[in-house]
């Protein structure tokens, strides 16, 4: 078990059992944890007594009792921590944005620490002028602002021979949304100005694995941004600080972190991490390339395995979708694995390339229930289920795995990630 | 010219088009951004492509590879590239990648030379990056290649050998066809009702049991 998921839970679980003892089965977790001594009549503790200042807490954090929210990894999927990934705990979240501190983690050499004074960006290769910008530089540059889902083309991967993972924090969490500021691409390649002949870009990373990928030219002048902030604050170090690409509804590999070098030119490279990496290995033994798009994809993330249902009765079913082709059209939902779908209500922006929230309210007495979503986007691809998927790409492309995910609710109220058909 | 009139027209161009990211704006020079030197560009343009340009000058052979690799490889990748623990395995696979377990190597999957020497030249050995010598590099390289086969014992890679080595899955991949494969999904009239028989379950994650003990509360609370 890996350090930081053991220190969180354990103050959870203490939390939760230190109150009321385990004794009281048959209550809900959250009932466990009450003390008669803060509810009415009685006054608690908090009404009576000054709590922190101002400034005690100079950066802000989550209650103390919210100390689970955390993202986690598995450790048995990768040889080291330095280049793995940690998943977005999605089965706690609500609404579209991702708080900075719970963005998942895809690392190859660890965390690179730039200090923003020595930071620099090369553009060079078949421009006019070659040119190195400072982090000042970029920030001097007219801005905008965008919101997009950034999603691996691995998240789901370990899903394709079957349920395996039990929560959708594993199952879907190599998933954020964040909004972005910074420069569009284009406008620093016009810069430099890009020859005629300047068709790919090659984007690399300035950490110890120097991560490079080659960028068609039309995204690059599409939508594609050299951001420096995320929701407000400057990137997070292990998202890239000071500046990372932004390339909307591809794949998380090409979103380049602590962004080094542009060099443009004529054709694609072929890096270890388009060709070994990244590729999408069909039945036959060969393999997709530039797999770029992230196809339209769901994931209902309440109730779901870490998240089960507490209560008989009245039920919110909550979820996430997006797609890398534009806009979420709609969503559906299925109670019975499905066989039969209603349309969900999705509530907040709907973004180009970007996550929505969705709900469907339904009435739940213990009848076993086989939840699935639908995502539908505005080019009308639906979201295939996992079977009609592996038809057409048998089991071992790890990558782009969209299928429908189906979490089987049991009469106590458990849910578990399950394979129908 | 009036003064509200010179201020509309400072307005005007302050909201100039390329802040709204208008495509079809003509680029405008913000005189930010200073031109790189040829040093500056040169201490950082490590990438290498297919047809060897940006390979360094240089150059290493099979036996020099060997004991390089020994030293500075083998402890994550295996003596033969067969892999200790996770790591990845870098020789053999050879026929695997339509079978129920396709094993991805230099040998078996690697479709350009330069898809490895520009990976190792960045990035490896890893926590080391950029420590070997363009003439290890070269050297190391010539070694896994050795491994794989696909040049012999007396080889040595340069810029000058480098178009002898043929990788065996160089025609492994295509373009992504998704749209055309894959266009059954473009389907924005899904069945709403009695789409299928009733469901079956047909495999469990708790079964599986893979899991991380993450302490989460996981039971339900109904009785």
């Amino acid at each position: 078990m890996t350090e930081s998921n053991d220190d969180t839970r354990t103050s959870r679980r203490r939390f939760l059992t230190g109150a009321a003892g385990l004794a009281a089965a048959g209550a809900t977790g959250a009932a466990r944890a009450e003390n008669p001594k803060n509810l009415p009549p009685n006054v608690a503790g908090w009404s009576k007594t000054l709590g922190d200042g101002v400034a005690v807490r100079p950066y802000g954090h989550p209650s103390q009792f919210e100390k689970g929210v955390i993202r986690r990894d598995v450790q048995w999927l990768t040889a080291s921590r330095e280049s793995s990934v940690s998943f977005t705990p999605l089965h706690e979240l609500d609404g579209i944005i991702t708080p900075n501190g719970l963005c998942f983690e895809r690392h190859h050499s660890g965390i690179a620490e730039v200090n923003p004074d020595d930071y620099r960006l090369i553009i060079h290769g078949l421009v006019d002028k070659p040119l190195i910008f400072t982090l000042d530089d970029i920030k001097r540059l007219p801005r905008v602002n965008r919101i997009y889902f950034l999603e691996c083309a691995a998240n789901s991967g370990m899903e394709w021979r079957g349920a395996q993972l039990n929560g959708c924090q594993y199952t879907h969490g190599m998933i954020h949304t964040v909004q972005y500021t910074g420069v569009p691409l284009k406008l620093l390649l016009d810069q430099a100005g890009v020859k005629t002949n300047g068709k790919w870009l090659l984007v690399e990373g300035g950490d110890a694995s120097g991560l490079d990928r080659s960028l068609p030219m039309a995204k690059a002048l599409d939508d594609c941004l050299v951001a420096y902030r995320q929701n407000g604050e400057m990137l997070r170090p292990e998202q890239g600080y000071p500046v990372r690409l932004v390339v909307p509804g591809w794949q998380g590999n090409i979103w380049i972190k602590w962004l080094r070098r542009i060099e443009v030119g004529d054709k694609p490279w072929y890096t270890r991490e388009e060709t070994a990496k990244y590729t999408d290995l069909m039945e036959n033994g060969k393999a997709r390339k530039f797999t770029f798009v992230m196809d339209a994809k769901s994931v209902i993330t309440s109730p779901s395995p870490q998240m089960p249902v507490k209560r008989k009765g009245f039920q919110v079913i909550s979820g996430l979708a997006w797609s890398g082709r534009g806009k979420i059209k709609r969503v559906d939902v299925s109670l019975d694995g499905g066989r039969n779908w209603r349309t969900a209500r999705i509530d907040g922006p709907v973004l180009d390339k970007c996550c929505v929230r969705f709900y469907a309210e339904a009435e739940w007495n213990g009848e076993p229930w086989l939840l699935q979503s639908r995502a539908m986007d505005e080019t009308g691809y639906t979201q295939p289920s996992k079977d009609a998927l592996r038809k057409i790409r048998g089991v071992n492309s790890i990558y782009h795995n969209n299928g429908i995910q189906t979490w089987a609710l049991k009469a106590n109220g458990e849910v578990e990630n399950v394979e129908v058909g | 010219m009036s003064r509200s009139v010179s201020l509309i027209i400072a307005s005007l161009l302050l909201a100039s088009p390329v802040l709204a990211q208008d495509k079809k704006a003509p680029p405008r020079s913000y005189g930010i951004g200073q031109v790189a030197t040829p040093a500056q560009i040169a201490g950082w343009d490590i990438d290498v492509r297919p047809d060897g340009a940006g390979a360094p000058p240089g150059k290493g052979s099979v036996k020099d590879g060997e004991k390089i690799y020994l030293d500075r490889c083998a402890a994550c990748h295996g003596e033969f590239g067969e892999s200790a623990g996770r790591w990845p395995q870098l020789a053999q696979g050879k026929g695997t990648l339509a079978s129920n377990d396709p094993v991805k190597t230099v040998g078996s999957y690697f479709p350009y030379l330069s898809s490895v020497f520009d990976y190792v030249r960045r990035a490896m050995p890893f926590g080391d990056a950029q420590s070997l010598s363009n003439d290890e590099l070269y050297a190391v390289v010539a070694f896994v290649l050795n491994l794989n086969d696909i040049v012999d014992d007396k080889f040595v890679l340069s810029k000058e050998t480098w178009s002898q080595v043929k990788m065996p899955n160089e025609n492994g991949f295509y373009d992504d066809d998704r749209e055309k494969s894959e266009k059954a999904f473009w389907n924005s009239n899904p069945c709403m009702k009695d789409c299928r028989p009733p469901v079956k379950i047909t495999g469990h994650a708790a079964v599986i049991d893979v899991t991380p003990e993450d302490k989460t509360p996981r039971k339900g609370g109904v009785e």
